[in-house]
This record gives structure tokens, C-alpha cells and sequence, in this order.
């Protein structure tokens, strides 16, 4: 089935987030839609999947202009959706989330579970998936669950099928599985949308790309185009896409961590038995698919977990069991990996924010008293290095953009004299601009001699700061490699396999 | 330090295990040691031992465990008060002994052993509180029945309410609306029936204004509900002192259900005249409960229902009506917490009191947690409550050592134990009182 998309334009208030935006996929195609987060993308897809109305434009498929009203009526006109954040009920089977909406039912409205099931089984079958339609959603992998979802659109009869940030989650040998099932489909027919801001992703499987930036389509490109050509399409300027970065010039291991085990309230193991150290004037990236208890282990570093046991010592002096407060004045500098849940308050100015966990003494507070003159001086100065571009000191950080908030929490933890850095997930949903400029700091920080360590789930950003890497999976680390190990390898790491070379 | 370094226990044990498999994800699990219930446990020996044993009275005590009209007769127990005591003082120091040690093995004390615990307690507690006296036990529990059956039609309500994610605080608010509609209707009407039918329509009309405030308006439920108790307790109030006093005989005598014994069934001995020699109001809850417990699981209603108060978006993006969806299942829920309010008229009371539910709404909130969420655990939670409250009456009537102040506050003490004591963490409905936003 064809899809055009004509003159689509949704604003939200003064916002345009689509500025009439013109797309054409033909059956048989898989056809990338690239562009930075907040370029308009996911809008332009809920419009098409009809969650959002389209203020102007028209959807076509085969040529025939369509309204929908809601998605049930993309669903009947052939449009599947594959949501980047998985649109399944956690606590309900497999066979009941893709049975849900289109329920057949037996005598007395009961659900026909054993149709369902067939219908989970046929289509698993089909494209080799090993799907088990009574597992609890819940209890699969993120993998399995993303396979979950393409059979639910499936089970439909999608001819056109949207694929929204799909590879955000997976391993990259999901992500290489990922793509051989897209090619599948596409040479069954399917019409296939591909949503991603993943260079190397768009190349290696797309027929045709489309570039969105700030909501309107800004070119198309070729699979054949390099990354710095796509790159710059996407941002709108020549971008530095590799860290410059001296060889490291590693001290005394100064941060240990050993025999670290976390519990979270119902008594799971999220971390288990974790081991490392971490040199003055390094940076160890702990690499991971998203849920393997990266979180866990920043965060009981930082104090914030209730649970652990074990060893954490930071120049011979123990943090674990600490209070905050007192892991913060040791010289703890902390970037969470949710910046506007845990590294920022949003309602309070910017100025407010590179104080936030200064607000104990001097030289911001005296008797008790805000130093403001001092404060104003002070944030106005930090802003400046760190390039925060807002409306000025005084403006509301909730009102800055992803890559300008994260500078706020950059400069207030770089601002103060440092004995270990701590960056959560550092670049996530930020532009490539301000991405450039964090890994520039954090490299600059490591030449300081501060020992630094990076969690990340971006292969690409591991591979680009790592001095030497940890790769987690299950609440453990399957090991510790060289920076410039082949991303082969770490992708089967991630995954919990240990490659002959590493355990040797 | 760039040599490749591996973890000796990940390089050991680690399974070798391909990224694509449907295995369940069992993570190795830690248990966290609890204290709740041997505490609980270790309080209530305490309280046994000084009461039934120290402070314990010679006497016995008569448990009559048939009525005079059953077909059946079992003969009455006679129990020595002291001797009692000290047995069930020792069994039950015996099994708070048996949890703490569980809890040092870091294992839960299992539900069984509070239920024979409970039980055990219960007999001590009468026989010390009822020396010289004589209890009736088909009677005891009968009344726990009645006492129960708003309870468990007002849970029902707040399960299907929250389900299907709107916290339904305003039971209290439906069961009181429904008595006092079901009162007024029955005895203009002359027909229980027609009462009925107008009491479910009551309390619909107070879940309309909750639904409509909470999911259109995207105003707190919790306030929502608040407010609409307040609301109907003094409109009801109002309306009761002005116009229902002033025209009793007219306006608040409605005719009652009859009693249906079910033959047969009605014979089993002590259950039988407790559950089968009802009016039709409690035959209705049986079904109710029945049939809310099947079709939440069972059918497309049901699955519809946990959607969208587990995760509405994903409920929305499959075509299913997030807001209609809450709307009429909040709507349903009012109507049958009316049914409980009725109950209050038309099965039990004979006539409209002020305030008449006294509270009855909370229970029935506490037992839906109780019973998480789940209709025959709340059912069971709903029965515990109705029991405690019981209790309380039936002691005073035979003249308890305990001060009547005290025997007040029990229904609500079983409740804070329950809730707090032995519920521990659980898990409701995902999105229950999040309004969803499009998009």
C-alpha cells in the first residue's frame, strides 16, 4: 500500500511542530525519517497513526484521502505502529495484548484466548519469532517485547507499518535482528516508515531518507550519503562527529568498588556482585542495554540507595552507607541520568539550579541568608563558559531546551572542585551541538585528573570516551575491556556473552 | 591496566545466553527480612496471655452453634474459660515463636497460618469475654453477614472503579445516597423493588459527577471524592430533618425484603441459616461478586477495563475509548455500591437515618486494598470488617469486661492492622487516579 502524506502541518499553540511536511512511501520500501529528538518526528507519526489531527494536509493511501479519527481508524486502514515506548499492558499476556481492541469472543462475551493464541503462534511462525503467547508481557525482554508489538500490528493486517525509534532500546545484535525482520517485511510489501536519529542504522537498511529538522523537511538523501553529509543535513551546520581526546595518562586507582550488590525494595539482585576501580585522569564508561542495573549502581554511588552492600571507597575513604550530603562533600560531582526528574528543579530559575546542591553554606549562604549579589555574579560567569543560552540567568530552567538543561546540570556539578565525576546517560535526548560540547567537557575534566565515570547506553558515545569500558548485563559485569575494543564484541557483551578474547 | 580484566564470578557463572530468547527473566532474588507480622503476632500473645490467662475468671463459657428452627440440631459447647485461655495463650505464643523464626530464615509468614492465628485468637477472646454467658454462634456470624454485605457491594464498586483507573473515594458518598433514594422511592412507590432500582440510579448519579469531574475536567479524584461524601452527607441530612421527619409515615417507611430461605441449602448446619435465609438483596451480591470476579478476567469487558486503567495510551492506541471506557464503568460502579446503600433501608433498618452508612465507605475503600484489588480477596477483607464490627455489638449486648469505648474502636483497629500490618506492598492499578491526556 502506498502512503503519501501531503502538506501535513500540527502546531501545539505557538509551537509548529510539523510545517507542511510532504512524504511519499511506496509498498516494498523502507523509507528513514532522520532527524534530531524534537525535530517533529514522533508528531508527524501520532498524526499519521491518528492520535494527533493534522491542523492542515492531507494522509493518502493509494490515493485516497483518509480521515481518521483515532488510531483504530489507521489500524482498519492498514497502519500499524511499532511505539517506541511500548505500547503493551505489562501484567497482561502476550496473546491478551495483541488480542486487545480486537477481542474475539465466545459464548457469554468470554474471550476467545485460544484464537488469539493460534494467531500469536501463525504469525511468530512466520518471521521466526520464539514468542510464547502466555508470557506475561512484563517478564520478557525489551527484544522480545518490540516482537510483541510488530505482531500485534501484524495481526492486523498492517500494509504500511511505522516504525518509531525502534533501535532506542536493543542490543545491537536485537538492532542487526531488527533490521532483518524490516527487510522481511519489506519484501513481502509493506510500506514500512523508519524513525530514527541513529546515522549508521539509517544507512545500513533504508531505500530512501527523508531529513526533518525543527519540523519541516529540510532534504533527502541517498544510503550511499556519508555520515558527516547526513550528519549536517540533520543539524544544519558542519559537525564534529568524533571526540578529539588525547591517550589517557591514568594515575593512582583512586574510586574502587567492590563486591557492590544492591537490592531494590522486593529484595532483587539489580546489581550483583560488582567490581572495578577507577583510575585518576580516566574515563570508565559502563556500557549496557538500558535496565541491566546501570541506574542502580549510579545511584547507590551517589547514596540514593537504601539496599547495598559491599565496597565503595573514594581515596581510601568508604562512601557507602554515607549520606549525600557528605558523599557530595567529599568531591562526588553527579550528573542523573533523568535531568528534568532528578538534576533539575523546573519550576526554579537557572541561577537557582547551579546552586541547588551549594545551598549548605558559604560562600552561598550566610546566617542563613542567600548571597544573591554573589549568586547573580556567579551564574552569569558559569552560564558564559558553559554556553547555557537562554533568555538570561533569571529564566526558568523547565523552559530551556534538553541539550541547554543539561549544560545547568554540567556546570553546576563541574563548577566545584571535583575528586570523582559521575555522568548518568550525559547526551540522552539532546542536540548534536550540545552533545559535542558535553563530551568535550567531560574529556577536559578526565585531562584534570579526576577520575570519571561515564554510564551510557549509546554504543556510539561508550566507544567515542571510554578509556577502558564495563560492560553490564543482568545486575552484573560481564567485563572490562580497552576503550577501543571492536563494537562487535561489546554488542555480545552486552548481551551477557563473553568473548573468548576478553576472558583470556 | 588495559589488559582485559573479567570478574571472577561473572567469568565463572555467568550463561552464556543469546540475546534473543523468550526465557522469563528470573532475576536471582534477595529476600528483605520483614518484622510486620511477628510483631503483630508477638502484641496480640501478649495481649492473649495477660487477658485470657493472668487476668484470666473461672467459668465456662456456652457456644450454641444451632438455631431453634434448624432441622439439625448440633448441641452447644461448653468451654472452661481459664483452661481455654491458657491453651490458646500457649498455642499462640507457639506460633508468633514460629515466625520470627521464619522471618530469620527471611520467609514470609504465610496467609494460612494468620488465618488459623486469627481464628484462635477469636475463640480465646470469646470465651474469656463471654464467661457465663452464652453466644449464639449462628447468630454472631449471621450478624457479621449483615454487616458485611454494604462493605462488599461498596468494594465492588471501588474495584471496578479503580480498575479501570478512577479512585473511587466517594463509596461512602454512593452507599449514603443510595439508602436515602431507595427509602423515599420504596415507601412512595410501596415496592422494594422499585427502591432498589432507585437506589442504583443514586448512586450512579453521584459516580456521574465524579467521572466527569475527574476524567473531563482532570480534577483530583481523591478531592472529587471528598467533597461528594461531604456533599451527599449533608444534602441527605438536610432533606432528612426537613422533609423526611415531617412526613415519616408517608416518605421513610419503606416496605422491606422479605427473607427467601433456599430449601435445602438453608438446612446445612450453622452456615445454612447464615448464607441461605436472605433477602434478595444478599442472593444479588452472591452474583455480583460472582460474576465481577469471572468477567475481569474472563471477558472483553473485563480485559477492556484493566486496559485502560493499567495503561490507557496503549488501550487508546488500539482503538478502545479511554474516556467513555471510565466514564460507564464508574457509572456501573456507583450503581452497584447503591445497591449496598440500600441494603441499609431495605434490608436491614426499615427507615433513613442520618449519616446511617457511619462510615462504611472507608471499610469498603480499606478492603478493596485489603483485598487487592481482587473481588473475592476484598470479599473476604469486606467479611473480616463486617465480623469485627459485630463483635463489638454482640459484646456489649452480653456484657464485656472491656469497656464499650474501647469495643467502638475495633472494626477500625482490625482495619489499620490489616492494612497496614499484613498488606504490606502491593501493587494497584498502574494508572488508578491519573487522568489521561490525549496524546
Amino acid at each position: 500500500m502506498k502512503l503519501e502524506l501531503r502538506g501535513i502541518t500540527k502546531r501545539f499553540g505557538a509551537l509548529t511542530a510539523n510545517d507542511h511536511i510532504d512524504l511519499v512511501v511506496q509498498p516494498g520500501e523502507i523509507h528513514a525519517l532522520l532527524g534530531e529528538n524534537g525535530a517533529g518526528k514522533s508528531t508527524l507519526m501520532n498524526v499519521l497513526y491518528g492520535l494527533y489531527q493534522a491542523d492542515e494536509g492531507q494522509i493518502l493511501l493509494d490515493d485516497v484521502v483518509q480521515y481518521f479519527s483515532g488510531p483504530g481508524d489507521a489500524m482498519l486502514a492498514g497502519i500499524g505502529m511499532v511505539h517506541q515506548h511500548f505500547m503493551l499492558i505489562p501484567v497482561f499476556t502476550v496473546a491478551e495484548n495483541v488480542m486487545l481492541g480486537h477481542e474475539s469472543t465466545t459464548f457469554g462475551g468470554r474471550l476467545n484466548l485460544a484464537a488469539a493464541r493460534d494467531k500469536v503462534r501463525t504469525i511468530s511462525a512466520r518471521f521466526g519469532f520464539d514468542v510464547d503467547p502466555d508470557a506475561l508481557v512484563g517478564d520478557l525482554p525489551v527484544g522480545i517485547q518490540q516482537r510483541v508489538e510488530i505482531i500485534k500490528a501484524l495481526s492486523l493486517d498492517a500494509q504500511v507499518l511505522i516504525f518509531d525509534e525502534p533501535t532506542a532500546v536493543l542490543t545491537p545484535q536485537e538492532t542487526d535482528e531488527l533490521m532483518a525482520i524490516m527487510r522481511q517485511l519489506r519484501d513481502a510489501g509493506t510500506a514500512i516508515v523508519f524513525i530514527t536519529h541513529k546515522l549508521r542504522e539509517v544507512r545500513e537498511v533504508a531505500d530512501k531518507i527523508t531529513v526533518i529538522r525543527l519540523g519541516a523537511v529540510v532534504g533527502e538523501a541517498d544510503p550511499t550519503a556519508t555520515n558527516e553529509e547526513l550528519a549536517t543535513l540533520m543539524v544544519g551546520r558542519e559537525v564534529e562527529l568524533t571526540v578529539f581526546k588525547a591517550p589517557a595518562q591514568p594515575g593512582a586507582a583512586s574510586f574502587v568498588v567492590k563486591d557492590l550488590t544492591v537490592l531494590d525494595a522486593h529484595g532483587h539482585r539489580v546489581v550483583n556482585n560488582v567490581s572495578f576501580e577507577v583510575h585518576a585522569g580516566e574515563i570508565l564508561c559502563i556500557a549496557g542495554v538500558q535496565g541491566n542495573g546501570q541506574t542502580e549502581l549510579a545511584e547507590a554511588i551517589m547514596g540514593l540507595e537504601p539496599h547495598t552492600q559491599g565496597i565503595i571507597e573514594l581515596n581510601g575513604e568508604s562512601l557507602r552507607g554515607r549520606s549525600v550530603r557528605h558523599i557530595l562533600d567529599e568531591g562526588v560531582g553527579y550528573v542523573p541520568e533523568d535531568r528534568s526528574h532528578d538534576g533539575l528543579v523546573g519550576s526554579f530559575t537557572i541561577a537557582e539550579n547551579l546552586m541547588l546542591d551549594r545551598a549548605n553554606g558559604a560562600p552561598f549562604v550566610k546566617v542563613g541568608n542567600l548571597q544573591l549579589k554573589y549568586l547573580s555574579e556567579f551564574a552569569t560567569e558559569t552560564s558564559e563558559e558553559f554556553d547555557i543560552r537562554s533568555q538570561g540567568i533569571l529564566s526558568k530552567a523547565s523552559e530551556l531546551s534538553g541539550g541547554n538543561q543539561q549544560k545547568v546540570v554540567l556546570a553546576r556539578e563541574l563548577s566545584r572542585k571535583l575528586t570523582f565525576f559521575l555522568a548518568a546517560q550525559p547526551t540522552r535526548g539532546i542536540d548534536v551541538g550540545s552533545i559535542e560540547f558535553v563530551h568535550k567537557r567531560i574529556v577536559a575534566t578526565r585531562d584534570a585528573g579526576v577520575p570519571v565515570i561515564v554510564v551510557s547506553t549509546e554504543l556510539d558515545e561508550v566507544t567515542a570516551l571510554a578509556d577502558r569500558i564495563a560492560v553490564m548485563y543482568r545486575g552484573g559485569i560481564v567485563g572490562i575491556v580497552p576503550g577501543d575494543t571492536p563494537r562487535q564484541v561489546l554488542g555480545l557483551m552486552m548481551a551477557g556473552e563473553v568473548p573468548a578474547e576478553v576472558v583470556a | 591496566m588495559s589488559a582485559p580484566v573479567v570478574t571472577p564470578e561473572n567469568s565463572a557463572s555467568m550463561p552464556v545466553q543469546p540475546a534473543a530468547s523468550s526465557n522469563v527473566i528470573v532475576r536471582e532474588k534477595e529476600a528483605i527480612r520483614s518484622w510486620k507480622a511477628p510483631i503483630s503476632f508477638a502484641v496480640f500473645a501478649a495481649l492473649a496471655t495477660v487477658l485470657f490467662w493472668i487476668l484470666g475468671k473461672d467459668g465456662t463459657s456456652n457456644f450454641r452453634l444451632s438455631t431453634d428452627t434448624d432441622l439439625i440440631q448440633i448441641n452447644s459447647v461448653d468451654l472452661p474459660a481459664l483452661a481455654t485461655g491458657i491453651v490458646i495463650s500457649l498455642a499462640l505464643i507457639l506460633i508468633t515463636a514460629l515466625s520470627f523464626w521464619l522471618s530469620l530464615q527471611k520467609r514470609p509468614t504465610p496467609i494460612w497460618i494468620v488465618a488459623i492465628y486469627g481464628v484462635l485468637f477469636m475463640v480465646g477472646f470469646l470465651t474469656w469475654a463471654g464467661v457465663g454467658e452464652s453466644i449464639l454462634v449462628p447468630g454472631l456470624l449471621l450478624g457479621a453477614l449483615g454487616l458485611s454485605i454494604p462493605l462488599i457491594f461498596g468494594a465492588m464498586g471501588g474495584i471496578i472503579s479503580e480498575r479501570v483507573g478512577v479512585v473511587n473515594v466517594a463509596i461512602e458518598g454512593q452507599l449514603l445516597a443510595g439508602a436515602f433514594v431507595s427509602a423515599l422511592v420504596a415507601s412512595v412507590t410501596g415496592s422494594a423493588y422499585v427502591g432498589l432500582v432507585a437506589a442504583m440510579a443514586a448512586g450512579m448519579l453521584v459516580s456521574f459527577v465524579l467521572a466527569t469531574f475527574s476524567i473531563k475536567y482532570l480534577v483530583d479524584q481523591v478531592i472529587v471524592g471528598v467533597v461528594l461524601n461531604v456533599l451527599v452527607l449533608g444534602l441527605t441530612s438536610f432533606l432528612y430533618s426537613s422533609v423526611l421527619t415531617q412526613h415519616s409515615s408517608e416518605l421513610n417507611s419503606p416496605p422491606r425484603f422479605d427473607f427467601i430461605p433456599i430449601p435445602l441449602l438453608s438446612e446445612i448446619p450453622i452456615l445454612g441459616p447464615v448464607l441461605f435465609r436472605q433477602t434478595i438483596i444478599v442472593y444479588l451480591m452472591y452474583i455480583i461478586v460472582a460474576v465481577v470476579a469471572y468477567a475481569l478476567v474472563k471477558t472483553k469487558w473485563g480485559l477492556r477495563l484493566r486496559s485502560v486503567g493499567e495503561h490507557p495510551q496503549a488501550a487508546d492506541t488500539v482503538g478502545i475509548n479511554v474516556y467513555m471506557t471510565r466514564f460507564w464503568n464508574v457509572s456501573l460502579a456507583g450503581a452497584i455500591a447503591g445497591i449496598g446503600g440500600a441494603y441499609f433501608t431495605l434490608g436491614s433498618v426499615g427507615s433513613f437515618q442520618k449519616d446511617m452508612t457511619a462510615g462504611a465507605g472507608f471499610i469498603a475503600l480499606a478492603a478493596v486494598i485489603f483485598g487487592r484489588w481482587d473481588p473475592i480477596r476484598a470479599l473476604l477483607a469486606a467479611l473480616l470488617f463486617g465480623f469485627a464490627t459485630n463483635l463489638q455489638s454482640v459484646l456489649a449486648i452480653i456484657g464485656s469486661p472491656v469497656p464499650s469505648e474501647f469495643m467502638l474502636m475495633l472494626p477500625y483497629i482490625v482495619t489499620i492492622i490489616a492494612v497496614a500490618g499484613f498488606v504490606g506492598k502491593v501493587r494497584g492499578p498502574a494508572a488508578s487516579g491519573k487522568p489521561y491526556i490525549k496524546g
